[in-house]
């Protein structure tokens, strides 16, 4: 396969900063250890012709550190080789280098990651909102704010109010191991995940938290 | 007192003359030229669209000049999600239209929020402008929003139009 | 009594000199003006804050986001079978194709997209190749109206309501269809439903072809649209356009022949390229997509498995209890199926942990889904890859060095909707 020729070709030129690829559904993703140096992997990325950057999404991992995880999934237009880029951000960091050198099409991007998930780009020449107003002052997209939203005014600019939810959202919580514990319910999205990541572990109180009639039942380790 | 709707008119009796009150007159001009202000933000503007194109001719009730300035346009039609950040200028163009002035909000978005129940949906075009008639559906069938502009024709035949004007107390039109 | 003033005539060189003089005081200045979210050109809320230099656009910034509603945060919230009438309000004009490209991505999840049955690969595929007539058709109508010429717009909308009407025959609803489902279809289409299409499309080659009278060898159309807003090929594939705009900038990427889903394998039909990346080009491309798509429907009419009337009763979904809802009548006598039906409506379609992403060629351009999931019936990340939300951040490269009547052009030309770019 293609894609993990490239792959092997970018493990080999960075070595221990690159893990080894893994295959899902066709896809290969490479987990990248040090953000910092997601820009020099890029840009050795575009060197060997993925010229065509799909898509840059983050993803929320609340409750367990780092908190962040960033996604780069790149193309190259020539052959139709597709390959996935991840690395991780801890939360008191919150900021990794801006693509924006290597594909100019990074900027409306990461303009939309730092406004739905408060991640910053250093280097990026205009980072501000992009969907929501400037002064909006809440990240929306993390699992910790509501999907309701939370109030807020902005005199002149605009304003926000709480959305009628009626004690909603009722929804199953992904990963549960009985089907008790995988009944919707009311979702409290600060303790949703971080219970969830809580009884991951192998902790002794998981016997008592097995039936209880609230949160997702533990998982087994793979 | 609501005015007088009917226009009396037998032809065979009274031949081009018809009879009526100014009111009444004034209504069934106004009524019948309708001019909308499009604040097409989103699917249900696909749908208003289709009511001015040839299949469900808007044009028949004297609305197909969809006036894009407020300044010259009688009703509102809110097609879409209303956003807060859409907020701020809806209601600054609202404030922009002359009176006599409707709004219809279309489609279950602009009534109440919609299926968003979101941080950034406003639940309803009237927590910021007058409603006059609410349109279900989503979207509309062209068929409802052609009813909805019925209904507003309708209230504009009963609105007294006269009273409280100028013209009205120089001509000692109320009554004391 | 007014006072009479000298008037002083000076000759022509020193009325030059003055000219020139003042001019040099008012080149100083450049205007800012707001084509605001409420303008009858730009295609639903999108505004641009323009810097002028008389009539020439100096700098350009778009302003999206008057349309978000917040689509990525609810899909954390819903099941994956929730979410589907989402997938219609994104792309509106071209509702069918969204929901195909999110079943597809589900399903690529769930490892089941290259599974599905013959007759549901074909109905998705003649949707899909609907919705792109349907999107071409009203990007077209609009842009023509945008720039004079009117009638276009009624013209295209008469097709429109054609496949309004097949879209209603199929799925019950004209706009917002929500018609597949994780693992297959809503329902089957009607038995006359391919009668339909091809009687739609012999009275939808004579209206293209009064389209295209009216408009490709028109004088004003190709004045206004020649040379304009020129994306070369290094400038498409930098700024990650898609869809037509890509291939009119002369790049020879289709997703449905490049990485081809579905049964676009089998069915024979060619990629449209432009040469020059202008706006005429753009224009071209998207008018021989829709002659191609009309090439694929024809075909699948010809090839659907089970025919017209699925006398053979071909399935159009997966038949998997726990992908597809089962029939009523086992749901209501056979314990599995029960279990079954309570499972899927609960909980949603359970699926693996894990993450993938799903590229569709939509009318618009690559409508993506990024579907990270940590297994069960709700994703715990939903990214929509949306091509208008792209699309549009070439905007602040395009246009400087336009007039400002170019703008709606311009636009017209790149055809974004928001509902897809604000989400």
């Amino acid at each position: 396969m293609s894609a993990l020729k490239s792959a092997n070709q970018i493990k080999a030129k960075f070595g221990d900063l690159v893990a080894e690829p893994t295959e899902f559904r066709g896809e290969i993703t490479l987990k990248i250890a040090d953000a910092e140096k997601i820009f020099d992997v890029c840009a050795f990325a575009k060197s060997i012709g993925f010229d065509y950057l799909v898509d840059i999404t983050s993803i929320d991992n609340y409750g367990s550190d780092p908190r962040w995880t960033v996604a780069y999934h790149l193309r190259a237009i020539g052959n139709g080789i597709e390959i996935r880029l991840k690395t991780n951000v801890s939360e008191e960091k919150s900021e990794l280098p801006s693509v924006l050198p290597v594909w100019r099409t990074a900027n409306w991007h990461e303009r939309e990651i730092y406004d739905m998930m408060g991640i910053r780009f250093s280097g990026h020449p205009d980072l501000r909102r992009i969907l929501m107003w400037e002064g909006y002052p809440y990240f929306p997209l993390r699992k910790d704010f509501p999907l309701a939203g939370k109030p807020s005014d902005l005199p002149g600019v605009a304003f926000t109010q709480i959305s009628p939810m009626e004690g909603g959202p009722f929804v199953t919580v992904a990963g549960g191991n009985d089907s008790i514990a995988r009944e919707p319910r009311v979702r409290i999205p600060e303790t949703d995940s971080v219970e969830f990541n809580a009884r991951i572990e192998a902790r002794a109180d998981n016997k008592e938290a097995r039936g209880r009639a609230f949160g997702p039942g533990p998982i087994e380790k793979k | 007192m609501q005015t007088q709707t009917e226009i009396g008119y037998n032809s065979k009796i009274e031949g081009d003359v018809v009879l009526t009150t100014v009111d009444a007159a004034l209504a069934w001009f106004r009524k019948n030229s309708v001019w909308p202000m499009p604040m097409g933000l989103a699917c249900c503007a696909i749908e208003l669209m289709a009511v001015g194109a040839s299949r469900f001719d808007i044009s028949r009730f004297g609305s197909e000049v969809m006036r894009f300035s407020p300044r010259q346009a009688d009703c509102m039609i809110v097609a879409g999600t209303v956003t807060y950040k859409s907020a701020g200028f809806l209601k600054r163009i609202y404030d922009q239209m002359p009176e006599p002035k409707w709004v219809i909000a279309m489609g279950a978005c602009a009534s109440t929020g919609g299926m968003y129940r979101s941080y950034a949906v406003l639940q309803g075009v009237d927590k910021i402008v007058p409603v006059d008639v609410y349109i279900g559906g989503c979207p509309p069938r062209p068929e409802a929003v052609l009813d909805a502009l019925m209904k507003i024709q309708e209230k504009i035949g009963k609105q007294p139009i006269l009273r409280g004007t100028v013209a009205a107390k120089l001509l000692h039109l109320e009554e004391k | 009594m007014a006072t009479v003033q000298d008037v002083e005539i000076r000759d022509s060189a020193a009325r030059t000199a003055a000219a020139a003089e003042e001019l040099q005081d008012v080149q100083g200045e450049k205007m800012v003006l707001n084509m605001g979210p409420s303008h009858p050109a730009t295609h639903g809320v999108l505004r641009i804050v323009l810097e002028l230099d008389g009539e020439v656009i100096t700098k350009a910034d778009p302003d999206v986001g008057y349309l978000h509603r917040g689509d990525e945060k609810i899909a954390e919230n819903m099941t994956y079978t929730q979410f589907i009438p989402y997938t219609d309000r994104l792309d509106y004009l071209a509702p069918l194709a969204n929901n195909v490209a999110y079943a597809l991505a589900v399903e690529k999840l769930l490892g089941i997209h290259d599974k599905l049955p013959p007759r549901c690969q074909y109905v998705r595929v003649m949707c899909a190749e609907l919705a792109r007539i349907s999107a071409h058709l009203l990007g077209l109508g609009a842009f023509a109206m945008d720039t004079g010429a009117v009638t276009v717009f009624l013209l295209t909308f008469t097709e429109r309501e054609k496949i309004y009407n097949l879209a209603e025959a199929a799925s019950g609803a004209r706009l917002t269809t929500s018609y597949t489902r994780i693992g297959g279809l809503m329902r089957d289409v009607p038995p006359t439903w391919c009668d339909q299409v091809r009687q739609f499309l012999k009275e939808f080659a004579v209206a293209l072809n009064e389209a295209e009278t009216l408009l490709t060898r028109n004088r004003i159309w190709v004045d206004r649209l020649r040379d304009l807003g020129v994306v070369s090929k290094a400038m498409a594939i930098d700024y990650g356009l898609s869809g037509p705009n890509l291939r009119a900038s002369g790049v020879d990427w289709d997703l449905r022949k490049n990485q081809p889903y579905l049964c676009y394998k089998d069915l024979d039909f060619d990629v449209a390229l432009g040469s020059v990346g202008d706006c005429y080009d753009r224009y071209l491309v998207r008018m021989e997509e829709m002659k191609q798509s009309m090439r694929i429907l024809e075909q699948c009419c010809n090839k659907i498995p089970g025919g017209a009337e699925n006398k053979s009763h071909e399935p159009v979904s997966v038949q998997d209890g726990k992908i597809t809802l089962p029939s009523k009548q086992k749901v209501l006598s056979s314990m599995e199926e029960l279990i079954h039906q309570f499972m899927l409506v609960t909980e949603g379609v359970n699926c693996p942990p894990g993450e993938t992403y799903f590229g569709h060629e939509n009318p618009k351009g690559e409508l993506g889904f990024y579907i990270n999931s940590k297994g069960g019936g709700t994703p715990n990340r939903l990214k929509i890859r949306a091509p208008s939300f792209i699309n549009l951040s070439i905007l602040g490269e395009l246009l400087p060095g336009c007039m400002i009547s170019d703008v709606p052009v311009v636009l017209g030309s790149l055809d974004f909707v928001m509902g897809e770019s604000d989400r």
